[in-house]
């Protein structure tokens, strides 16, 4: 066999399927979105923008990721730096710490209603404690704060597990060499952290940020899950206009919001947490 | 002096040692955190339906499997279940049939081109990918394949792709090119050597990655509920059911979802740094 054939050969499949499965219906999401009937229109956006949901919709999801994503890298950080410190029971913790990696985002959802429906683990313990007297219903239509905090917690329980494991693996990279230097020149646990783990953990905080923030705009499961549509998400209006609706044009524009807050998103993140080539470990 | 040095270094192995305590403290609370809501969804998911509808809840399962069978015989399930593991496999089969070669070539040549696509598997991690499942709808009625398992598989195997291949291409990388060219000298062709050498020494990582699009597939919700309506998968089902079904069916169904997912995770547990580690490069 020709040996310059064979790496293109090899990776043609591959290509292929993400050529007619990724970029092609990327285009005709696009080309769904500004048309009706064939005939070019922003009609489809102006629908989505004028249901009475759309405000609060842009406003959950973005007050979602700004309040969620930010907790996440905190507890992140935390998880890596307790594991990378642990001596005993090390690989245990990671275990555990990993573990909603693999759980679905609506089974997270389900997990969290048992702890804050009417009849839940929540309300057992209040009244167990004597704080309440009667159950009270969390996740009512009247009682969205508390949709919201649920949602919230579900979102840290099940999406943290994402950042720590690449933030793990990019404490590892940092050469040991470092810490002994700081040690010797009397840096404390605090200060290590700040003026050596931080920085170099950059290319880490880049990509963890980018999968979190694109992660959660695309929250859904969870929100259906602990509120219903006592919340409404852009990825839920998405599901309605496509399916509730059957409107699959105004379902596509809605589609394409999203993307473009991703990538206007990652963008962002790209430039801001930009790192140097001459810096790179 | 002897003994203000004493002191000073007793009083820096006690700070170590309340350091260690908190440490150690702090990675018990995290794995609380994270096992404690699953093992709530267990306690519902063992007790008889009116345990679960009832309140106040107990800490302790009653080992009842009322709620589970209620959940097995429901109308649907066994078929969602069936469609699940079906769509999941489909999924593992094609990712690591399309990844893994694309893997082995990035990882063993150097070519014009290489860059773009490392580019192009790289950039789907900027979108949110199951948003595509709206335009292929239309696309999957055209040609058939709407509401089959491998529709839906095909849509997941665009999630479980860019994973495979950046997988199978820091495992081939892995492995010495030497030992391919000494099984050439010893007169193998490159199949054979890839085959009898390589191969074999690939395959459980291989295997990990497989599971891993498995697990990819078996947790999706949203691209599953757009595009299947009889073939429902799990998930599908559980979420298009959220509205009317009682909750110990949303119980049941969440723990059938959590545990093979539990199981995914610890049997890839020794590669799931590794992959993500190197995913995120």
């Amino acid at each position: 066999m020709n040996g310059k054939a064979l790496p293109y050969l090899l990776l043609m499949p591959a290509t292929l399927f993400l050529c007619i499965f990724f970029l092609y219906p990327f285009v005709l999401v696009a080309f769904e979105a500004v048309t009706r009937d064939g005939v070019f229109t922003l009609d489809n956006f102006r629908t989505m923008a004028a249901s009475w949901k759309f405000p609060a919709t842009v406003r959950n999801t973005l007050l979602l990721a700004a309040i969620v994503v930010p907790i996440q890298l905190a507890m992140a950080l935390l998880m890596a730096s307790v594991v990378s410190r642990l001596e005993t029971g090390r690989s245990a913790a990671l275990y555990i710490f990993a573990i909603p990696l693999g759980i679905s985002d609506l089974a997270a959802g389900l997990i969290w209603l048992a702890i804050f429906d009417q009849s839940g683990f929540l309300n057992t313990l209040l009244s167990g404690l004597g704080i309440v007297d009667r159950p009270i219903m969390f996740l009512g239509y009247q009682s969205k704060l508390t949709i919201f905090i649920a949602v919230v917690l579900a979102e840290i329980w099940r999406a943290t597990a994402i950042m720590m494991v690449i933030l793990v693996a990019g404490m590892g990279l940092i050469p040991k060499e470092y810490y002994e230097a700081a040690e010797v020149f009397g840096a404390g646990p605090w200060k290590r952290f700040m003026r050596i783990t931080l920085p170099l953990l950059r290319p880490s905080l880049q990509t963890a940020i980018i999968l979190r923030v694109i992660l959660a705009f695309e929250v859904f499961a969870v929100v259906a899950a602990l509120g219903g549509t006592n919340l409404p998400v852009l990825m839920g209006e998405t599901y309605n206009w496509q399916f509730t609706l059957q409107d699959r044009n105004v379902a596509a524009a809605s589609a394409l919001l999203i993307l473009a807050m991703s990538i206007g998103f990652t963008l962002f993140f790209l430039r801001v947490l930009r790192v140097p080539k001459e810096a790179r470990i | 002096m002897s003994t203000v040095a004493e002191t000073s270094a007793a009083a820096t192995t006690d700070a170590r040692k309340a350091g260690d305590w908190l440490l150690v403290a702090t990675a018990l609370l995290l794995c609380i955190w994270v096992l404690l809501p699953i093992y709530l969804l267990i306690i519902n998911a063992l007790s008889s339906p009116q345990d679960v509808t009832g309140f106040p809840k107990r800490f302790f399962p009653s080992f009842d499997l009322g709620s589970l069978a209620f959940f097995i015989n429901f109308a649907g399930v066994a078929r969602a279940l069936w469609n699940s593991v079906l769509v999941a496999t489909l999924t593992m089969i094609l990712s690591i049939g399309f990844g893994a070669p694309a893997g082995y070539a990035l990882s063993r040549f150097d070519f014009p081109g290489k860059g773009v696509f490392r580019f192009l598997v790289l950039m789907t991690r900027a979108f949110p990918l199951p948003l595509l499942a709206l335009p292929l709808a239309v696309m999957f009625i055209r040609t058939g394949l709407d509401d089959t398992a491998l529709g839906l598989a095909l849509v997941h195997t665009t999630l479980a792709l860019p994973f495979a291949v950046l997988i199978t291409f820091s495992l081939f990388s892995g492995i010495p090119v030497e030992l391919e060219e000494a099984a050439w000298t010893l007169g193998c062709t490159r199949w054979q050597a890839f085959r009898k050498v390589i191969l074999p020494l690939a395959l459980p990582g291989i295997a990990a990655s497989a599971v891993f699009a498995f697990t990819i597939s078996w947790n999706e919700v949203f691209a599953a509920a757009v595009l299947t309506i009889e073939n429902r998968t799990l998930t599908a089902f559980l979420l298009q059911s959220l509205g009317e079904s009682p909750l110990y069916l949303k119980f049941a169904g969440g723990a059938a979802l959590v545990v093979p997912a539990l199981i995914f995770i610890f049997a890839v547990r020794k590669y799931l740094f590794a992959m993500w580690g190197i995913a995120n490069r």
